[in-house]
This record gives C-alpha cells, sequence and structure tokens, in this order.
C-alpha cells in the first residue's frame, strides 16, 4: 500500500518495520518528527537529555544486540561528536543508525554545517535518501549495513528530505529479522584503551574497503542514461531538482555517498563531455572525485549558500553568476501574544541588560520590539559565554551582564555551565535566567526531563531545576512568574546584578501553546495513579 | 506529456497552511496522482510567514514549486500576497482572502480551507467531490464540515 509521508515519517516506519529496538534523539529542526512518529506508530522511542547522551544509550543497545535509531538535527551531532568518533572504531553486534538532520540554508538553525564532513571525518557510511521512498529504503539499508559490517551508519538527511510528502511504498523492502538480544563479551572490541583502539582503527579502515566494492557493485547508486555532452552527479535532494531543471542529462545519482563507489563515477565520467557535480552545501563530492583524478566541474561558488532549487541549478548549469534577486523580506516570527518570555525580555530591556542568550523560542528576544539579545552561540553557551564577558568587562558593563536560557536548553548542557560559575565565579558575580515554560517549545512541544513526563506524555522521574541548581552550590535561586506582576520581576533582577554574587532566577510559566496539553497530560496521570 | 499542476498556500503561522496543504495533497493523492509536498517549519509557527508547496501531475520532481510557476497561488493573509507574488506563473491564478466572504463560513478559522477548495476544484485534478471524503486521515466529520465549506468557497467566488 501506498502512502504519502514526509521523509521524518518515512523515517519512522522504516525502523518500525524493521523491529527497531529503541529509538532516542534530542528534538531539533527538522528531524523532531522522527521519534515522535516512531512512538506513534508504537514503537519504543524516548527523548535523551541531549544527542550525546541519546548517542550513548544507542551505543548501548548495539552492544547488545539489538536495534537503535539516534536522532538528531545537524548541530546535535556536534554534541555527540564525542561518542561518533570513538564507537566508528568499535565493535557492536546490533544497529546503530545515526540520523542528522542538516539544515541548509537555515530555515532555522544558527549554521549550515554540511555533515556529511562527519561521516568522512568518523569513517562512518552515509546513506543520503532523495525522497520519502529512499528515506523508508535507506532506513532499511543502514540498518543492513551496521549489522553486516558491525559498523554505525548515518543517514543524512536535509529539511526538504525530512519535511517534504512524498509516496512510499513499503511493500518489498526488508531487512533480517533482530537478533535475540544478549551480551557476548567483546574486550579488545569494546574497551577503547590505546592498545585496543590502534588496532580497531585499522580495523574500521578495513571495513571500509569493504563496503567499497559493495557500494560499487550492489550500492543503491541509480544512472539515468541521457545525452553525452551533459552529465551531472549528485545525491540527495539535488537530484530531485537536477531530474526537472534538465531532463535530457545523463545523470548519476549515489545513495551511499561515504565510501564513495569511485570506479562507477569513473565509468559514468569517461564519455561525456562535460560533467558538473550538483551538491547542496559543501563542495564535498566535487573534492573527494577530483582527489582521485577524475575531471569534473564544481558548482560556482555562490552557490555553496542556501538550498538549491530548480533554478539555481538551471544557473549552476549556465554558469550564470549574475546575483539572484532578493526575496521579498516576509514577516518574521515573534514571541506569541500572552508568551510569559515576554516580560522577561522588556525588564532586561529597561535595564539596559547585555544579555547572553541560547537557543530556544526566546531567541525571538534578539526581534524588536526587544532588541534584548546579545549574543547566541549554541545550545547552552548562554551561560559560559556570559561568565567570558563578566571575566573581562570593565565592572560597570560586566554588571549588566545576564544569561537567558529555556528549561529544555539547560538540561541538554547548561548543567555545566552552572558548575563553571560556581567553580570560576566572576568578581562582580553573575545572574542567570531560566525561563521554565514547561515544555520544549520552539521545535514543538516536546517532553524533557524536567517535566517529569516521558515523549509519550507518561508520568516519570523529574528532574527539580532548582533544586539540582542549589545542589550545584549556587545560594540564591528564586522561582517567580514575572507575568502577573512585572515590576517585582525586574525588581528582583536589578537587586541581583547589584549584588557581587550568584544568582539564578527561574521564571516558572507554561508555554501558552502548551498549557492545555500540559493539564490534560497532568490529569491523565493523576488518573493513572 | 508530464504536466505538473503547482500550488503554492501561503498566510502566517497559526492560520493553517500546513494543514489546508496536506489537504490539497491528500485530494491529489486520492485521485491516483504523484503528489509533492514540500514546506518549511519551525521559527515560522510563531506568527511568521509560512508557505507551502504541492505539486501533482503524472510524475513530480522536486518538492518545490519553482519560482514563477504556480498555477495556484492561495494567499490567507493580505500582506502576504506580496511577500509570495514572485511564485505566481503567467497564467497563474491568485486566490486570496477577498475572495471568501469570511462572515459566510461558520468558523472564520476555516477560510484556509475554504481557500484552498477553490484551488484544488478549478484545477486540472480529475476530482470528484467524493475524493474529500476518500482522505484516510480526517476523520469523517472533518471532511464533512471541509465539503461544505468547499461548496461554500465555490458559491461565494
Amino acid at each position: 500500500m501506498v502512502h504519502l509521508l514526509s521523509g521524518d515519517e518515512a523515517v519512522a516506519a522504516a525502523a518500525f518495520d524493521a523491529g527497531i529496538t529503541l529509538g532516542t534523539g534530542y528534538p531539533g529542526t527538522p528531524s523532531s518528527e522522527i521519534l515522535e512518529e516512531l512512538e506513534r506508530i508504537g514503537g519504543r522511542a524516548q527523548w535523551a537529555p541531549n544527542e550525546k547522551v541519546a548517542l550513548e544509550v544507542g551505543i548501548g543497545v548495539a552492544f547488545s544486540g539489538g536495534r537503535s535509531l539516534v536522532t538528531m538535527k545537524h548541530v546535535g551531532l556536534n554534541v555527540a561528536a564525542d561518542p561518533l568518533f570513538t564507537v566508528a572504531y568499535m565493535d557492536a553486534p546490533g544497529a546503530l543508525v545515526i540520523v542528522s538532520a542538516d539544515d541548509p540554508g537555515m530555515a532555522s538553525s544558527q549554521n549550515e554545517q554540511d555533515n556529511r564532513r562527519y561521516a568522512v571525518a568518523a569513517g562512518i557510511p552515509m546513506l543520503e535518501p532523495s525522497d520519502s521512498q529512499e528515506a523508508y529504503e535507506f532506513t532499511m539499508r543502514a540498518i543492513e549495513i551496521a549489522e553486516r559490517w558491525r559498523i554505525p551508519v548515518m543517514l543524512r538527511m536535509t529539511t526538504r528530505i525530512c519535511h517534504s510528502k512524498t509516496l512510499v511504498d513499503r511493500e518489498g523492502v526488508s531487512v533480517p529479522p533482530p537478533r535475540t538480544a544478549v551480551y557476548i563479551p567483546n574486550v579488545p572490541g569494546r574497551v577503547m584503551i590505546p592498545a585496543n583502539a590502534r588496532p580497531a582503527h585499522r580495523k574500521l579502515r578495513e571495513k571500509l574497503s569493504e563496503i567499497v566494492p559493495w557500494n560499487e557493485q550492489s550500492g543503491p547508486t541509480q544512472v539515468i542514461s541521457g545525452s553525452r555532452s551533459l552529465g551531472i552527479i549528485t545525491s540527495g535532494i539535488s537530484f530531485q531538482h537536477v531530474r526537472e531543471a534538465v531532463p535530457e542529462a545523463s545523470v548519476l545519482k549515489l545513495g551511499m555517498t561515504h565510501p564513495l563507489p569511485i570506479e562507477t563515477i569513473r565509468r559514468f565520467v569517461k564519455p561525456l563531455e562535460r560533467c558538473i557535480v550538483v551538491e547542496e552545501g559543501d563542495p564535498y563530492l566535487v573534492e573527494a572525485i577530483r582527489s582521485v583524478g577524475i575531471p569534473v566541474e564544481d558548482k560556482p561558488s555562490m552557490f555553496r549558500f542556501g538550498e538549491l532549487n530548480v533554478k539555481r541549478v538551471r544557473r549552476i548549469l549556465d554558469g550564470d553568476c549574475s546575483p539572484e534577486a532578493k526575496p521579498v523580506p516576509g514577516k518574521p516570527p515573534e514571541l506569541c501574544p500572552g508568551c510569559p518570555h515576554r516580560t522577561v525580555f522588556t525588564a532586561l530591556k529597561n535595564l539596559n541588560c547585555i544579555v547572553s542568550g541560547d537557543i530556544g523560542c526566546y531567541s525571538l528576544g534578539v526581534l524588536p520590539p526587544f532588541d534584548a539579545m546579545d549574543t547566541i552561540v549554541c545550545m547552552g553557551a548562554s551561560i559560559g559565554v556570559g561568565l567570558g564577558m563578566r571575566h573581562t568587562l570593565p565592572e560597570s558593563d560586566a554588571k549588566r551582564v545576564v544569561s537567558v536560557l529555556g528549561d529544555s536548553t539547560f538540561i541538554h548542557s547548561g548543567i555545566t555551565g552552572i558548575a563553571e560559575m560556581v567553580y570560576n565565579p566572576p568578581p562582580t558575580g553573575h545572574v542567570v535566567l531560566i525561563l521554565d515554560n514547561g515544555t520544549t517549545a520552539m521545535t514543538g512541544m516536546q517532553e524533557h526531563p524536567g517535566t517529569g513526563r516521558t515523549l509519550d506524555h507518561h508520568k516519570t522521574g523529574k528532574i527539580v531545576i532548582e533544586d539540582l541548581i542549589k545542589a550545584l552550590g549556587v545560594r540564591n535561586v528564586q522561582v517567580v512568574d514575572a507575568t502577573p506582576d512585572p515590576r517585582g520581576f525586574e525588581e528582583l533582577v536589578k537587586k541581583s546584578l547589584e549584588k557581587p554574587e550568584l544568582s539564578v532566577i527561574i521564571n516558572r510559566r507554561n508555554c501558552l501553546l502548551a498549557a492545555k496539553s500540559i493539564k490534560e497530560y497532568e490529569k491523565c496521570n493523576e488518573q493513572d495513579n | 506529456m508530464n504536466k505538473i499542476t503547482n500550488v503554492v498556500i501561503a498566510g502566517l503561522g497559526g492560520q493553517g497552511v500546513l494543514k489546508a496543504s496536506d489537504i490539497v495533497a491528500d485530494v491529489a493523492f486520492g485521485a491516483g496522482l504523484d503528489v509533492k509536498k514540500s514546506e518549511v517549519h519551525g521559527m515560522s509557527q510563531r506568527g511568521g510567514s509560512v508557505s507551502s508547496d504541492v505539486r501533482f501531475g503524472e510524475h513530480v520532481f522536486s518538492p518545490m514549486v519553482p519560482e514563477g510557476e504556480a498555477d495556484f497561488l492561495v494567499v490567507l493573509a493580505p500582506d502576504q500576497i506580496e511577500v509570495n507574488s514572485a511564485m505566481l506563473g503567467s497564467d497563474g491564478v491568485l486566490i486570496e482572502p477577498s475572495q471568501v466572504d469570511a462572515s459566510k463560513l461558520r468558523n472564520k478559522k476555516s477560510t484556509n480551507v475554504a481557500l484552498s477548495a477553490c484551488s484544488v476544484d478549478t484545477s486540472s485534478l480529475p476530482t470528484r467531490i467524493g475524493l474529500w471524503q476518500s482522505s484516510a486521515i480526517y476523520p469523517k466529520r472533518f471532511m464533512k464540515r471541509m465539503l461544505k465549506r468547499s461548496m461554500l468557497a465555490r458559491a461565494v467566488l
């Protein structure tokens, strides 16, 4: 039966059909829907505090013979990079499939890093689907490859794959049934002390060199024979744009883009008068292909920025580098009317604070009418960056610095920032504002350890943020609700800034969009008890 | 010939742009056509500009409607017409909020459904009214309400 599914839904469907043991990850656009969908259709899925922990849990599943799907947005893989580079050396009987959802064009991200580089750097196979059907098939293939070569596999998606809906046929694609979970000790393959890691690195390279001939002979490569005068090498969503822009061209579409099927590429290029690599983002494929002496054209550098589309592909092929028309600016997003964050940013603006911000809905505090955010780097950075500014600025300015982050972001990577603050306090002290709206709002109201509810909204252990911060050694910890008393809140922030002490103020009020659902979850959970 | 119908639905976060595009895509899917639907959500959920592309025909490649190639541009917020007007093809049809008398809709929030229904019903899609009810995704009651609205929308056009 054929379904109309988004790429995210197709990955979830494949994971479910393959009998995935556990899906885990941290919400991040455009990846968030994968685990929500997996749970919805009956699979086991859970949110981790952050991507690093998610990957570690996934590694444990694979070590025990299970199948794990670990999902995150591109920047999430930066957080998970530490375990990634070492697990690549290791030997797991189960499957470890890592979904990296990249965001070329930065629809909702702080950078447009190209995570294909991670697959190369860590030395793991990578598959790039070009529509939902392939998202389904490649998830299955990834599980198969992971178990056959006992190697983690990256499924590299992009916004247009994750969030586009296309037809998916779930019939006729399958993987061997999952193994029974059992622990078989394998110290040389699982304990990465140098003596074991040195041979393990060699083993990883051997695995990759075995995967190359497989990719050459039976990899998910597609060749479309067309004109000899123009050939195009492409992958992922770019393939669709290419097919529409130049239906007459010969096309080599790569499904597994690491390790590359170099001989297949060489054979494809040889008879062509002109061959150009059309890829979104970094010149990854073109550099790899040129490095082995195959003559291919690169896209002009202006097309490295942003997403590709049919029109831009036509321009690439025509070598048209004239300036592109700037799109008419749309209406920017804003904090909802009545959003509890609004009171906070009004106060920070009134107090002329230097605001070290973070990633979440409250990032919108940078926009008018608040204009109350001075820096945003990455998840959890508000605290460390704020401390660095406090250490450096003259006292009068240092006293104006506050760090602002949300509840989910605090759990994700703010806790170590508090540890740093307690350990290396600036002479002027510091003020951290945690905007606790009871949900991971920006990515679509996901639960986290601070809500005390699991991915499917059932009651579980709850991290009480104020208790945790007190336990870390911060003495001034206050929980307030600024909305009914904006003046009192402003006064509290002002007084905290004047003191050369460490203060954490938690502004607690449920996100307006989530409040109704949160009440229902709480009611259901009470009834269950 | 592989003729693709391109529909772009645009508006502001919270207006139901994505729901409307889901419905159009489902109707085309129900008619047995190849369908691709593309959208960018995330930041746009917070009241900002949102748009979604639906393409259907014998075989669709890119999920994104190329600029200047939309057969139908459905705009739910008057101030979003200018933002999206470059999407419309030279023979394309603009369907805008003023074309539906919102006071005649039982629920004002259903403007998204009413306007999108205009685009589907007047396009080359071999649609039968029954298709609106054939979608498995939406509960029957919802489909019935939507059907009424789509007929209403045509009546007021």
